[in-house]
């Protein structure tokens, strides 16, 4: 295992995509001709091995997202690198491959679809856009294959988005990102629009197309239980920050970081009797605010564990036992 | 004698291209300080039973047939002015989004007021102290300080418990709850559902809770409903629903959900297809055409609520089949076979 985070960057061949350092930050006005910084992720460091799936999770407004979309430069990141497959996403030439071979998938199938287009014109646009396809019939082809792939009956590739489920609508999101034969893909959320039912279709058919394709991805979500159970490894945000990262078994069983303690215990066990026996641990307050992100330690204001020293320096990532690592003074 | 009691509800809506049967013939009861829990996943009709039962259906929907008694008084034919004496008052409801359930133009304290001082004789400045209390009481730090700010200036988990202080201010007895933490955290959704069962314990009264969530119901509900295309798959205590499932359906959304449980990676077993048309309900069971095990009789005729288990009715021909069901409720001590 690598995510070596503090560790001065080498590129390792046993990963498809390794981020270091990563910040993004986005200037809000706060009043008349005065703006600050929204540090909406602040160094942060991981990689992803091929083939796996990394889980990301957090509460809403701790930079998961942002992850995600400034990963594949949708926005430029304010300081960072991404390297992919041993080379740095630099320059034009390398981001033009680099956006065909790492794809996105939307939360919201209702919003990421336009809503004037053909099923068959939003799955072949990477294909348009990267001209990927010689001919007419090529294209149509694989469209066809595209739509198959993802369970979509073909003789729906002229309708339009609207006429389709949510389920459905995600499978077509899905379908669109596999259209440039991608290698890599960024989940954001892409269960959480869906009911119980339909979610569970949509996770196995996103594991099926991983072992199909040789697929990597990043999953991001807010549900636990859900990227527990697609996860190879979890990482934890919070605030801009990443604050742990392990095994998802090991994650889940054995949380270290106090915040990563008081997240699990705070997931509802599906389970009456389970569920009575667990023990919450019910953080008080909410979130701070971006803007104003703790001196320190960012979890601090809400820890029962915080010390001087969390009020003084953010504490680093460092590895507390073999591929667990976690960013807290007091483990 | 239960505290609300609803026999046969059907409420549609009548759309231009044709009625729309949201509840299609729901019965339940619920008895005092208890926690009911309704599941189902959307278009369940689980929301327009809430609504049903506060009649705050619109147009075009409206209650065909049935009775939501509370007390022992009917509520469905109530004129506008009768409803409004328990609506709010008697049974109070907090909805999904508190964003757009709050009014963006008036202060926190101005909403609270005009609920506390419709129902009540309070004056102006009583009212005033009422609802500091009220927000002291869901865990509102400061409430002298947050009555004179509006929704917009709160975080979703304030604005939620702002709701919940106005729902509770009249000291209801019974609340629903339309999904009152999809919109939040997890970390946010722990505390509002323990400040929801701690209120309950102290004011004593019963709890509607609307969710799509297993795991909220596994945690909070003494009974619960399983939904279905408008109708009731199998209710009952939520001990009896979790172990003993003798529905298909209440099956196979358990087997959809991840367990966090498990160490190995196993499948999940989703429901195949997808939720009916509720413009085209199919004569036999709603849930025939998605059901792994459905029989000829299935497809033909609706199935009716047989009992199950000394605190536990399901609609399901399987059940008659296997001569799981009775007529009539099960004696003491009867024990139903385990999953």
């Amino acid at each position: 295992m690598t995510a070596m985070p503090n560790k001065s960057f080498a590129p390792d061949p046993a990963c498809l995509v390794q981020v270091s350092h990563l910040k993004q930050y986005f200037p809000i006005s706060t009043g008349f001709l005065k703006t600050a910084q929204l540090k909406a992720v602040d160094d942060v460091s991981f990689d992803i091995l091929k083939g796996e799936t990394l889980g990301l999770v957090g509460e809403s407004g701790c930079g998961k997202t942002t992850v995600g979309r400034s990963m594949l430069q949708l926005y430029k990141p304010t300081a960072g690198d991404v390297w992919f497959d041993g080379q740095k996403v630099e320059g034009k030439e390398a981001l033009r491959a680099f956006r065909r071979r790492a794809q996105m998938v939307f939360q919201d199938p209702y919003s990421s679809l336009n809503p004037r287009m053909t099923v068959a014109d939003i799955v072949a646009e990477p294909i348009d856009v990267h001209h990927l396809c010689e001919s007419k019939k090529e294209r149509e082809e694989r469209i066809r294959e595209l739509m198959t792939l993802v369970g979509l009956n073909t003789e729906h590739a002229t309708r339009y988005a609207h006429e389709f489920s949510g389920g459905q609508r995600q499978r077509i999101g899905i379908a669109r990102a596999l259209a440039s034969k991608p290698e890599f893909i960024v989940c954001d959320e892409p269960v959480s629009a869906l009911d119980v039912s339909i979610q569970a279709q949509v996770i196995n058919m996103l594991e099926d197309l991983q072992s199909q394709l040789g697929l990597t991805y990043l999953f991001i979500a807010h549900d636990i239980s859900v990227v527990k159970h697609i996860s190879n490894r979890i990482a934890v945000m919070y605030l801009g920050h990443m604050m742990e990262l392990a095994p998802a078994n090991e994650l889940t069983r054995h949380p270290q970081h106090p915040y990563t303690v008081s997240l699990m215990s705070a997931v509802p066990i599906p389970d009456p009797r389970e569920s009575r026996k667990q023990q919450r641990i019910v953080l008080q307050g909410d979130v701070p605010s971006p803007l104003k992100v703790p001196s320190g330690c960012p979890f601090r204001t809400r820890c029962s564990r915080a010390t001087a020293a969390c009020k003084e320096t953010c504490p680093a990532m460092r590895e507390i036992s073999p591929g667990h690592f976690a960013a807290c003074h007091n483990i | 004698m239960s505290m609300l009691e609803v026999k046969d509800l059907h409420t549609s809506f009548f759309t231009p291209s044709g009625e729309v049967k949201a509840v299609n013939g729901l019965s339940f009861s619920l008895e005092k300080g208890k926690v009911l829990g309704i599941v189902g996943e959307s278009g369940s009709g689980k929301s327009v039973t809430a609504y049903s039962i506060l009649q705050i259906l619109t147009s075009p929907g409206r209650i065909v047939s049935g009775s939501i008694k509370f007390n022992g008084e009917e509520l469905v034919g109530k004129s506008e002015e009768e409803i409004r004496r328990i609506r709010g008052n008697k049974i109070s409801i907090i909805f999904q989004d508190p964003m757009t359930s709050l009014n963006p133009t008036f202060t926190i304290g101005n909403q609270l007021r005009e609920a506390i001082m419709l129902h009540t004789d309070r004056d102006r400045r009583q009212a005033n102290e009422r609802a500091v209390e009220m927000l002291r009481l869901v865990g509102i730090s400061e409430p002298e300080k947050r009555i004179h700010q509006y929704a917009y200036e709160l975080s979703g988990g304030m604005r939620q418990r702002v709701m919940i202080a106005m729902a509770l201010a009249c000291e209801p007895d019974i609340l629903i709850a339309d999904e009152p933490t999809t919109a939040l955290d997890v970390t946010i959704q722990a505390q509002i559902l323990e400040l929801m069962l701690q209120l309950q314990k102290e004011l004593g009264m019963a709890i509607i809770m609307i969710t799509h969530d297993m795991g909220v119901i596994a945690s909070i509900c003494d009974e619960m409903i399983v939904m279905y295309a408008g109708g009731v798959c199998e209710r009952g205590t939520t001990d009896a629903i979790f172990y003993h499932p003798m529905h298909e359906y209440t099956r196979g959304l358990m087997r959809s959900i991840p367990d966090m449980s498990d160490d190995e990676k196993v499948r999940l077993i989703p429901i195949t297809g997808t939720p009916i048309d509720l413009l085209h309900i199919p004569p036999g069971c709603p849930f025939a055409p998605r059901c792994d095990r459905a029989m000829k009789i299935c497809l033909r005729e609706k199935p009716r609520e047989y009992w199950v288990g000394r605190n536990h009715l399901s609609a399901c021909w399987m059940n008659v089949k296997n001569n799981a069901c009775f007529e009539t409720r099960p004696e003491e001590g009867y024990e139903e076979a385990e999953e």
